[in-house]
């Protein structure tokens, strides 16, 4: 059972691996309800009963009140929530497109976690599986959809766990207008891609598909549009919906309102979810959760993201103000680097991984993510001969924004932002010199470590 | 109303494509290779005096993966 703590200031973490729950008793207990993970700080409890006396019901519309979905559509555009999986895109834009769509919708809630340094929606949906599902039964009479897919991979047992006992507490209620099915695709790092989604929904492998037109929806069958949203987009929907547009500025800042949940790891002592105000700085965050030393730098956004050095972590954790600085929100991902670690070392393990982690569709993603990979490996062992390294530079060029879906580009973004981040250890490394931390254990866990 | 410009622009499938390379052997003017062979193009409008040319490479494309997209110049 995960467990909640509240830290001496306005962040709430969870984490999913201990057994006891407890409340550090501070102010920001009283932050008001309208908080993804303050239910269950507040009760320790994820069922409906409890939902239901923390949040009320969800205001789900009456039959035959036409209006409504024009108002839940116009509640989210004014909260000015933005998706929160890893574009960041605004959700009233998406909630507008498929809206507009003829055919018998689905909303999905994507719920795959593929990056291996996020554990949110893991959180999340352990913790507040309620929140999430008023969000997408909200978002899905909205659409006027025939059903919610609830897509968890097929190795994240607990979590399916979870939402099949949430669905099933709902089950016969009047909170599953649309009824609720839950879909288990593969776990891989793609799988989770929303194209790659509905692939799979149509009974294809589950691999990205390529859209060079990204304002036609998706579809299931010929014609049935498709809603794809994070679950935690999803959950803030149901708070925008309960409490309304304002209570969603009543955190964060004026270009990123609202809170965001954001997993920290790497080096340091309390690893977990943290429930933060947008704004929040990245020092601050990583205060939370205890580094265990002098932090060099921070792997933001996640394994596909971006590398900030030490200095930058007075920059506010939002997308506006991450990007300024090389920066990115992501997944919701902040992994500390150590001073005791080599930041090329471990961009070389996460390039391999994520080599690894191709569809295997799209020949710059099949050739050039390895070649990569391999030369940031050669860099770090001090191997990587002159010409090597401007080859390097070149090949980041070349894989650049040619697959069809982002994945080759968040790993030339992580290798680009490494260069720059690390570019005294690179020039040390490329001058051969391997790096003395090179074979010391990974920060970043590139196994997966679902549950 | 003034009359809109329509420009053609090349695009190339990425999961398509098998860099069979035809594309580059018939208009290297606006197609280059990478080093493992697939094509890269740039997005940039085809001239009219090379649309011939482009319209075979559409042709002649073993996967049918480099398409010719119309569109209104803004």
């Amino acid at each position: 059972m995960p467990t909640a703590t509240t830290t001496s200031t306005a962040a709430t973490r969870a984490t999913a691996n201990t057994d006891t729950a407890h409340d550090a008793g501070t102010k920001s207990a009283e932050r008001g309800h309208a908080t993804l993970l303050g239910a269950w700080r507040a009760r320790g409890n994820a069922d409906l009963a409890t939902h239901l006396a923390h949040h009320g019901p969800p205001p789900l519309p009456r039959r035959g009140d036409v209006t409504w979905p024009e108002r839940f559509a116009a509640t989210i555009e004014a909260s000015g929530l933005t998706g929160r999986g890893g574009a960041s895109f605004p959700s009233a834009t998406k909630l507008k497109l498929v809206r507009s769509a003829r055919g018998h919708a689905t909303l999905v809630v994507n719920a795959m976690e593929g990056e291996p340094a996020s554990a949110k929606d893991k959180v999340l949906l352990s913790v507040a599986p309620h929140l999430v599902l008023d969000g997408a039964e909200l978002a899905a009479s909205a659409l006027g959809a025939i059903r919610v897919v609830v897509c968890i991979a097929d190795d994240a047992h607990e979590t399916a766990a979870a939402v099949g006992r949430a669905v099933a507490e709902r089950a016969g209620t009047d909170l599953a207008p649309v009824p609720i099915e839950i879909a288990r695709p593969p776990g891989r790092y793609v799988a989770g891609e929303e194209s790659a989604l509905v692939s799979w929904l149509n009974g294809g492998p589950g691999a990205p598909g390529w859209r060079p037109d990204k304002t036609k929806p998706l579809t299931i069958g010929r014609r049935g549009p498709v809603l794809v949203h994070n679950a935690e987009t999803l959950a803030h929907a149901a708070l925008v919906a309960t409490y309304g547009a304002e209570s969603f500025w009543a955190a964060g800042v004026v270009d990123a309102p609202g809170t965001s949940l954001v997993t920290v790891s790497g080096g340091v002592e309390r690893g977990g979810v943290y429930e933060i105000p947008m704004g929040t700085t990245l020092r601050d965050i990583v205060g939370f959760a205890r580094p265990t030393g002098e932090v060099a730098a921070v792997l933001t956004g996640g394994f596909g993201g971006s590398w900030l050095p030490a200095g930058a972590l007075d920059t506010p954790y939002a997308p506006r103000a991450m990007a300024v600085v090389g920066g990115v929100t992501g997944a919701g991902v902040l992994v500390v680097l150590p001073r005791q670690a080599c930041g090329i070392a471990e961009t070389a393990r996460v390039a391999r991984y994520m080599a690894g982690e191709s569809a295997g569709q799209c020949g710059p993603c099949v050739f050039g993510l390895p070649a990569l990979a391999a030369d940031v490996e050669a860099l770090a062992a001090g191997k990587l001969d002159p010409g090597a390294r401007a080859r390097l530079e070149s090949r980041i060029a070349a894989v650049e924004g040619r697959g069809a879906c982002r994945h080759p580009d968040g790993v030339t973004r992580m290798v680009r932002s490494a260069l720059s981040v690390f570019a005294a250890d690179a020039a040390a490394h490329a001058a051969g010199h391997p790096c003395a931390f090179a074979l010391e254990p990974s920060v970043l866990a590139t196994g997966t470590n679902r549950s | 109303m003034t009359p809109q410009r329509v420009h053609t622009v090349i695009k190339v499938n990425p999961i398509s494509c098998e860099a069979y390379g035809y594309c580059a052997e018939l208009l290297p003017e606006l197609v280059s290779l990478d080093e493992w062979g697939y094509p890269v193009v740039d997005g940039t409008p085809v001239p009219p005096r090379l649309l011939e040319l482009a319209r075979r490479a559409a042709k002649e494309c073993p996967r049918r993966a480099f398409l010719l997209e119309h569109a209104a110049e803004r």
